[in-house]
Order: structure tokens, then C-alpha cells, then sequence
């Protein structure tokens, strides 16, 4: 099984839906695709793992070089990730400090957006 | 009394969700680990194995990586063993801490500390021979 990728607007947020197994074989095509989706604009961009079936440290190289990419643009990444079985793997190298994980992509639709000064960041509506 | 696999791959990265599987699937036969543990299994073998792969490109040897997994009802051990150049294993880098602006300037070096955390009892061999990385897996951990 390789990775899969599929992106989506929702809006504020771009989602890349990742599926599959997010390894050294599979990394690549990640990092390729936030890439793709900076250059073109997209400064809330949304990892969406719910498919993931497996993620090990590049996987993880390739969402902290996603969460350089957008900050670098004024922008923030948000992590769909329901399974606590690739979470525990964000978890182990402290990634879960400095990412937002959610546990389902409906969520993002109660983030707001806040762009000032030309830096974003999310927080949760009260 | 414990069953053993062993299997040799060519040194190519696309290899690596074979390890993971064969390991997987000779840990599911022998009824010790608990499904979570697999899955953990899974991600420090993938780690090793995966190290193991680069240490041979590196080096260019043409020479396969061996892995070795060995199920008894007391546990589950794996060996990843390769013919690269070595490394220091007390030279390692630390990783800056998450909240840094350096953090996000290091996208590897996490590999180590996840089979680490991972494992229940582990161990690195390296020299200028080649590295064994030793993965063990306790029941009823």
C-alpha cells in the first residue's frame, strides 16, 4: 500500500486527505503536494489523517517541514487525526505540542481564523 | 521453544512495508502481543529497517538487509542488522525542543527515539562493519 492524497476546499482551509502508509516511500508525495498547495496560496492548509493507516518519522519530517512551509507564509496547519494509534506516534516525539490535532474534520469548521499583522492563527470559537 | 523468520531485502526504501508486514503477520501467529503492540511493532521495525536501507545507499553496497524475527510466548525480538559504515551512537544529535524555531528546521533524526519509546528493550551495535538494531517486545507489557 502506498500513500494517497486528495485535496479539498473548505474554505478558510485547504485539506489534504492523506491515506495509506506516510513513510520514506510515501513522505515524498506529502511534502510535494504542501508545497503545490503554498505556492498556490493556501495559508490554513488541513492534514486530514483520518485514512492513515500507518506513519512512522517521515511521515512526521514531512508534517513538521508542512507546518515550516505555512508559517513561513503567515499561515497554520491543523491536524485531522482521530486514530490514537498514529497519535501516539506524534506524541512520542512531543509534535502534539506544537500542532493542533483534532479528532474529526468537522471541527475545523469551529476554528476562526485570525489574520493579523500578517501572521494566522486558529483558535476554537467560544 | 520460539519460531524464528528471517528474511534478506535488497537495500531499496520500497521494500521497507514488506519488512513491516512479514514482522507484523510472524507476530500475529504467535498469539503474545496484543494488537497495539503490533502496531508498535510495526513502527520501530519500519524505523530500523528503513535506517538500515539508507546506511547501504549511503555506503553503496549492493548487499541485502537481513532482519530476523523471533516469536516465543515471552516475547517478540527483532533484529535489523546492515553492512553500512556505522555510526556513533552516543554522537547522536538532540533534538531542539518542540516550541523552538529550530525544531522546525529538523524534519529527521526521530527515528531513534521512536523505536526507543517504542520498544520495550532495545539496542544499537554499530561499527565500522555494518549496525544491529535489537527490538524487543515483552508480553504482557
Amino acid at each position: 500500500m502506498s500513500v494517497t492524497i486528495r485535496r479539498s476546499e473548505q474554505p478558510p482551509w485547504t485539506v489534504l486527505s492523506v491515506g495509506g502508509e506516510l513513510d520514506v516511500v510515501g513522505a515524498p508525495d506529502m511534502r510535494q503536494a504542501v508545497v503545490t498547495a503554498v505556492a498556490e496560496g493556501s495559508r490554513l492548509l488541513a492534514l486530514d489523517l483520518s485514512e492513515l493507516d500507518f506513519v512512522d518519522s517521515f511521515g512526521l519530517g514531512a508534517v513538521v517541514g508542512a507546518l515550516k512551509r505555512v508559517r513561513q507564509r503567515g499561515g497554520e496547519l491543523a491536524l485531522v487525526c482521530p486514530s490514537s494509534r498514529i497519535r501516539r506516534v506524534f506524541e512520542i516525539c512531543d509534535l502534539d505540542r506544537i500542532l493542533a490535532l483534532h479528532d474529526s474534520i468537522d471541527t475545523l469548521s469551529e476554528l476562526s481564523a485570525v489574520v493579523s499583522d500578517g501572521a494566522a492563527s486558529t483558535r476554537r470559537r467560544p | 521453544m520460539s519460531d524464528v523468520v528471517e528474511i534478506e531485502i535488497p537495500a531499496r526504501a520500497d521494500y521497507v512495508s514488506l519488512v513491516r508486514l512479514v514482522v507484523a503477520a510472524a507476530a500475529e501467529l504467535a498469539p503474545s502481543l496484543e494488537p497495539s503492540r503490533i502496531d508498535d511493532l510495526r513502527v520501530a521495525v519500519s524505523e530500523a529497517t528503513t535506517n538500515a536501507i539508507q546506511a547501504h545507499i549511503r555506503s553503496g553496497s549492493t548487499r541485502p538487509v537481513k532482519v530476523c524475527c523471533r516469536c516465543s510466548n515471552g516475547s517478540v525480538v527483532v533484529t535489523v542488522r546492515d553492512e553500512g559504515p556505522g555510526f556513533d551512537v552516543d554522537a547522536l544529535p538532540e533534538m531542539p525542543p518542540p516550541e523552538s524555531e529550530a525544531r522546525l528546521g529538523r524534519e529527521s533524526g526521530m527515528g531513534i527515539s521512536i523505536m526507543r519509546a517504542l520498544a520495550d528493550q532495545s539496542s544499537i551495535d554499530s561499527s565500522s562493519e555494518g549496525t544491529e538494531v535489537r527490538l524487543a517486545f515483552l508480553v504482557g507489557r
